[in-house]
């Protein structure tokens, strides 16, 4: 349901300044979410000064940095460093992205980096936002070929034409920076898909070769799981990949309508 | 997204709106001193500010609609697109709003 203040256990307090980096001649401010599980203390936000002549231009650089010269407690998932993976997805000065294609130069010029997690998800420890549900969400879309004809000696064929139509759909990497940008989502979470699995949904009921597409469409039709959309557009301007999840949703709104007339 | 929260708040005034343009119908039924009353309320410096708000909730949430109904039917989704449809809800709203109040302020309404 609709929340406006965060609860009482959530809300954040205080928060460390490190010391800046001795003879560091250059440093950017860097202002962390930290929570830890198991100290019974609320959320509060630490301060860092990275020396930046002595690390990468990103935002996942910064953190390293601080992981590898000041604070080692420090958690956040990450691994490919090249916007592939989607592991490094946080809220960044106020906009979910990847941390490793986001440059620490591009955040509001010379003030500080401000990090959380990817809002209104369960938070594990620091920047790692729990995604059970958001993954479940993705797996309830059943995401692989379903077919009822033989399986083809070779491989399923698809057309240039149709296999193009799948563009801007395949790309999606799942750091769930659209879905936690989404309003609808952040309240109705446990019932409204969200617009990664809503794009993945469009992904597969769009695919010339999946022969469920009908029964991939009855599962969507219903006033939550995918009516929950009201075009807010906050998911196409998150997505570092440049999709557009809104676009897709309209699509398989679209096709819900086209197949009673 | 404040676009999408302003489209709702407006649909929301324009309840309380629609009040005002019912008791005005039904006063303009009742009689000149009913009628008179309400024209008492819409004059005054408030009930000004109140009527200029709901001339501005009905622009916008007319053209934050069309905006709404371009999306439904599939176009403008790009994000130069995006942008252009907000602004130009917005702009179109306001401007639209005080356009009504010179025309009506023209015809003599103000009096």
């Amino acid at each position: 349901m609709v929340e406006f203040a965060l609860p009482k256990n959530s809300r954040i307090s205080g928060g460390k300044t490190w010391p800046k980096p001795a003879g560091a001649t250059e440093t950017r401010e860097f202002r962390v979410y930290r929570w830890n599980p198991d100290d019974g203390k609320n959320p509060s936000v630490d301060t860092y000064y990275v020396d930046v002549h002595d690390c990468g231009p990103m935002v996942l650089d910064g953190l390293i940095w601080i992981k590898n010269h000041i604070d080692p407690t420090l958690t956040f998932r990450r691994s490919c460093r090249e916007g592939v993976c989607g592991s490094c997805a946080m809220n960044i000065d106020g906009q979910n992205t990847l941390a490793c294609t986001k440059s620490m130069h591009d955040v509001a010029s010379g003030g500080a980096v401000k990090i959380n997690p990817l809002p209104h998800q369960p938070v594990v420890k620091d920047l790692v936002p729990d995604l059970t549900n958001f993954y479940a969400q993705y797996a309830s879309i059943e995401p692989w070929l379903k077919t009822t004809t033989p399986t083809p000696q070779k491989e399923w064929r698809q057309s240039h034409e149709d296999r193009e139509k799948l563009d801007g759909l395949y790309e999606c990497i799942l750091c769930a920076c659209c879905s936690t940008s989404c309003p609808s989502y952040w309240w109705n979470s446990d019932r409204f898909l969200g617009p990664a699995a809503l794009l993945q949904a469009t992904r597969w009921v769009t695919d010339s070769r999946d022969e469920a597409t009908g029964e991939r469409l009855d599962n969507l039709e219903d006033p939550f799981r995918l009516y929950r959309c009201h075009t807010i557009m906050n998911c196409a301007k998150a997505c570092p990949k440049g999709l557009n999840p809104s676009e897709a949703i309209a699509e398989l709104k679209f096709k819900l309508v086209e197949r009673q007339v | 997204m404040a676009l999408s929260i302003v489209h709702r708040a407006t649909g929301i005034a324009l309840y309380f709106g629609t009040l005002l343009l019912a008791w005005w119908l039904i006063a303009a039924a009742s009689g000149p001193t009913a009628y008179a009353n309400v024209q008492a309320f819409t004059g005054s410096f408030i009930g000004k500010l109140i009527v200029f708000g709901y001339t501005w909730s009905l622009m916008h949430h007319l053209f934050s609609g069309i905006r709404h109904l371009v999306w439904d039917l599939g176009y403008g989704f790009k994000a130069n697109e995006r942008e252009a449809l907000s602004w130009g809800a917005l702009v179109a709203g306001i401007s639209l709003t005080v356009l009504v109040w010179i025309i009506a302020y023209a015809v003599g309404g103000g009096r």
